[in-house]
């Protein structure tokens, strides 16, 4: 389990990539990051759970409380590469109203 | 007795009663530490797996709804207290696989979590786990104390 985090130059776009699963033991560490990205200025964010296995509630709570501190900034985070039993986490939680799911990050950073 | 420092596994085979098989246990002890949420997840739903437990219910279901309740059983039961541990038995049989989790905390009541989903979801800071687990398996149930979850999914 851990995080990959890259930047699309030519758009602005920082990208971080779940690898494993977004759970109670490692959500600091990503809203860590997200955080400090911020804080140096980032504003475009696509989060790729291509590599993702499963994301339990608390991993949900922090891209609700992430989603919320980067638009308040000025910018948005996107979700790219969700299977079908992640995206029904989203579906039964109504949280898919709450972000832009799109099935690839290629999409996802085009679309900024 | 002290909290173990790592996992405890235990795994026995049952007389099945009722059917022709036996059914299989296996016995966790857990410290009540986040870190090893995963590592717990992760040999639960390989055991599932190489039971013939099918690829979606092992890799996904199990591992969602066994992640939730050992996070609630860590964090609201034994309160992050490491001297408490958190035991975890899973039973499968032919027709079913149970999943118990039970922390030494005080309990609580299951009717008064919120449906996260009632209101705005993005303001829904509780519930969500519970609400998850009753939504991807087949019957929830507590023990009358409420420090005690038994999952059942039906095998398909």
């Amino acid at each position: 389990m851990s995080f990959t985090v890259r930047k699309d130059e030519a758009r602005g776009v920082v990208i971080l990539g779940v690898d494993g699963q977004l759970i109670v033991g490692n959500r600091h560490d990503l809203k860590q990051k997200i955080l400090d990205a911020v804080e140096a200025g980032e504003r475009k964010f696509v989060i790729d759970f291509t590599q993702t296995g499963y994301i339990d509630s608390s991993g949900l709570g922090v891209l609700v409380s992430l989603a919320k501190k980067v638009r308040e900034a000025g910018g948005d985070l996107r979700l790219a590469g969700l299977n079908d039993d992640l995206r029904t986490l989203f579906e039964l939680t109504k949280l898919d109203t709450l972000f832009t799911l799109v099935d690839s990050v290629g999409e996802a950073v085009a679309a900024f | 007795m002290a909290a173990p420092a790592r996992l405890i596994v235990d795994r026995h085979e049952i007389p099945h009663l009722g059917a022709e098989g036996q059914a299989v246990e296996l016995s966790l002890r857990i410290p009540t530490d986040l870190q090893v949420v995963e590592e717990a997840v992760d040999l639960v739903a390989r055991h599932c797996l190489a039971s013939g437990v099918s690829p979606r219910a092992a890799r996904f279901v199990v591992r969602v709804v066994l992640c939730e309740a050992l996070a609630n059983a860590i964090l609201y039961g034994n309160r992050l207290d490491p001297a408490k541990t958190v035991e975890v038995r899973v039973h499968l049989d032919n027709d079913t696989v149970r999943l118990h989790v039970r922390d030494e905390g005080a309990g609580f009541d299951p009717t008064t979590i919120p449906d996260p989903t009632a209101g705005d979801p993005a303001g829904a800071d509780k519930g969500r786990g519970l609400f998850l687990i009753r939504q991807l398996v087949d019957d929830v149930r507590f023990n009358e104390r409420g420090n005690a979850i038994c999952m059942t999914m039906r095998r398909a």
